[in-house]
């Protein structure tokens, strides 16, 4: 089974994300790491891979500066090869824009499953594996909390507003998997030293045949007007416990009529 | 501005409070609003035109497929036949963004996403999306001609009824999807759960790793039940596996506006506080005083949920 994982590479959400006050896009000229959301989607590829006894997992990412450390991160965790569009065409580049370079990457490579989380960390529009489907032709099942494979087609348990759904889901398809859909696997050393020689794809736009004005700010459609500050809640009461914060509770939930 | 459309959900004949909270905002932002639904019209007629939809677009039953690319589909088939909303919204729920998705493909445009505000400037739509935790409003609009889409927060609006008649329904037809449609759901489980929903409860108690251990989550079930509320929880523990992440509040989770919302053993991350910070009253109880949970708390206390909860179940036990 051979399957491509969308790996996101990001700052480290740790660390406040910050604005460019010139262009109003996240700053991304630190070092950047694999957006953890997507080291379920690795787990579950490598998971599957090896379930099937054949075929390879290639990760596919779009970052800026050729940045190539969160990709290593997956590799070490067992990947077997990568795929990065790095541009400086693509600053700026929206959602549609990125799964329109995603879409083209994954088209170098071979693939029986597509794999991303259900929302980046950073950005989180949630759009973009149901954009790469559509682009791809494919079907997809978003949302999924489980994947099992059969002969042709995955069933994926597909989380709802109730619970879940069951969904069956002819391949080749679009999956997008939900944090702790799986426990991703910590790199062994041997994992981190294999993950160097391991082969990485790099390309530009020009190579995926897409060009510089379907990506970037002027394929984006849409403008920033303004950015502002959030209106600060303010803190309250703090009490220290002394056996008896209980009371105070109570007290002003009488007041809120709640009790 | 003319036209707005608002993609419609329902489950069981009822339709999703997101679909009535966007009727309803449209109808301040739109001459004509009107609702599109995936599966038949007639059972909604009246909820969304009660709200203000004076037109539902039904494609019909999907007989299991999926909402995503029967929708997309259909929609963008209608606008290329002379439909002309300025304007679609969605709800950031599982369909939505499915469908605003591939719809964003079919018609070249793009989504803004994770809206929290609506607004009229100079005769287009901007979207005003909390980013950073909630810290910083990003105002964003298209600049190109075509439809806006938007994918809207639960709990952004308000639902209020128009007092509008029942909506007209007028067929949508989903065109031939080939591959993309081959999905079908074949069985659907709803967990079981007593009280009221989450996203609707008046007072919501939520609990996060200071419980220490699964088991103690009853601590938080039971506090919710006898306030009449819903129980909620951190990311961290339904990774844990402690709870489902239906439970889950945040940013990856539901977005809940409650009179009194409780935290429990919450650190207050900015991804929790992002689906809590609109509740009315807050109370929290955590033993790090430093927690930065405290900085949005009406009321804090600095102590042990193993101590506090037990005695105020207690104390309103004994009130009962
Ligand atoms: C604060 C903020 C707000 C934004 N608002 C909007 C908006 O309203 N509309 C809009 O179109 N764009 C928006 N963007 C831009 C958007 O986040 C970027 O275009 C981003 O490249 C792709 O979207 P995402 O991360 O939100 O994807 P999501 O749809 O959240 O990502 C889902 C999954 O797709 C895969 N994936 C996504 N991007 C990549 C990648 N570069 N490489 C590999 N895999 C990937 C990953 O598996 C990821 O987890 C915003 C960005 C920021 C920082
Ligand atoms: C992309 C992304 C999305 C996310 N989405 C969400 C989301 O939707 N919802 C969400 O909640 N999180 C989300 N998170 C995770 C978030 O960043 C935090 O990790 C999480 O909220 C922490 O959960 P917690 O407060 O339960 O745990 P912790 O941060 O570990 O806090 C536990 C708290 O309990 C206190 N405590 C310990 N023992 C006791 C005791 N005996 N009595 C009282 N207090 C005690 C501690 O002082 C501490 O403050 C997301 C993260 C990312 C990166």
């Amino acid at each position: 089974m051979d399957i491509v994982v969308c790996v996101k590479q990001i700052p480290d959400p740790a660390d406040p994300g910050e604005l460019d006050p010139e262009t109003n896009t996240l700053k991304r000229d630190m070092k950047l790491i694999m957006d953890e959301s997507d080291s379920y989607g690795v787990e579950m590829a490598l998971q599957l891979r090896d379930a099937a006894g054949e075929g390879e997992v290639t990760l596919v990412s779009m970052a800026p500066n050729e940045e190539v450390n969160g990709l290593r991160s997956a590799l070490a965790m067992g990947a077997d090869k990568a795929i990065l569009v790095s541009d400086e065409a693509l600053a700026g580049t929206d959602a549609l824009g990125t799964a329109r370079v995603l879409a083209a990457a994954i088209g170098r490579a071979q693939a029986d499953l597509i794999l991303a989380a259900t929302e980046s960390s950073d950005g989180y529009t949630g759009t973009v594996p149901e954009q790469v489907a559509e682009l791809l032709g494919l079907p997809s099942v978003t949302f999924a909390k489980e994947i099992q494979a059969e002969s042709g087609e995955v069933v994926v348990k597909r989380q709802t507003e109730a619970g879940y759904d069951e969904v069956r889901c002819p391949l080749p398809a679009v999956v997008s998997v939900t944090a702790g859909v799986v426990e991703p696997r910590y790199p062994s050393f041997k994992g981190i030293m294999a993950a160097k020689s391991k082969p990485m794809d790099q390309v530009g736009i020009g190579d995926l045949g897409i060009s510089p004005d379907q990506v970037g700010w002027a394929g984006g459609g849409q403008e920033i007007t303004d950015v502002s500050a959030a209106p600060e809640r303010e803190a309250g009461e703090i009490i220290t416990d002394e056996g008896d914060a209980h009371e105070r509770i109570i007290a002003l939930l009488e007041e809120l009529r709640i009790v | 501005m003319g036209t707005i459309w608002v993609y419609a959900e329902e489950s069981g004949g009822k339709v999703a409070s997101i679909s009535l909270e966007l009727l309803t905002r449209a109808r301040e932002l739109a001459d004509t609003v009107e609702a599109v639904v995936g599966g038949d019209g007639e059972p909604v007629a009246a909820e969304l035109g009660a709200h203000g939809a004076t037109t539902i677009h039904a494609t019909g039953d999907l007989d299991g497929g999926l909402a995503g690319p029967a929708v997309a589909s259909a929609v963008a088939a209608a606008i290329e036949g002379g439909a002309a909303p300025d304007a679609i919204l969605f709800g950031t729920t599982y369909d939505g963004r499915d469908v605003a998705g591939r719809l964003s493909v079919k018609l070249g445009a793009p989504v803004i996403t994770n809206v929290v505000e609506l607004e009229q400037a100079d005769g287009s739509l901007v979207g005003i999306e909390p980013v950073f935790g909630g810290t910083v409003n990003v105002s964003t609009r298209f600049n190109g001609a075509g439809v806006g889409l938007f994918l809207v927060r639960p709990k952004s609006f308000a639902a209020e009824e128009s007092g509008g008649g029942p909506a007209a329904v007028s067929a949508l037809p989903v065109p031939d999807l080939g591959a993309t449609g081959a999905a079908r759901v074949v069985d659907r489980f709803a967990e079981e759960s007593t009280g009221p929903k989450l996203d609707e409860a008046g007072v919501v108690v939520s609990g996060g790793r200071g419980l220490g251990e699964a088991e103690k989550y009853s601590l938080i079930e039971d506090l919710a039940k006898l306030l009449g509320g819903a129980a909620g929880a951190s990311r961290a523990i339904v990774d844990a596996g402690w709870v489902p992440y239906s439970h889950q509040v945040g940013q990856t989770g539901k977005v809940v506006k409650p009179d009194v919302y409780v935290a429990c053993g919450i650190s207050g991350a900015t991804q929790h506080m992002v689906g809590m910070k609109g509740s009315k009253n807050i109370i929290a109880i955590n033993k790090d005083a430093e927690a930065p949970i405290f900085g949005i708390a009406d009321l804090g206390v600095v102590g042990d949920v193993h101590k506090v909860i037990p005695k105020l179940i207690e104390a309103l036990q004994a009130r009962s």
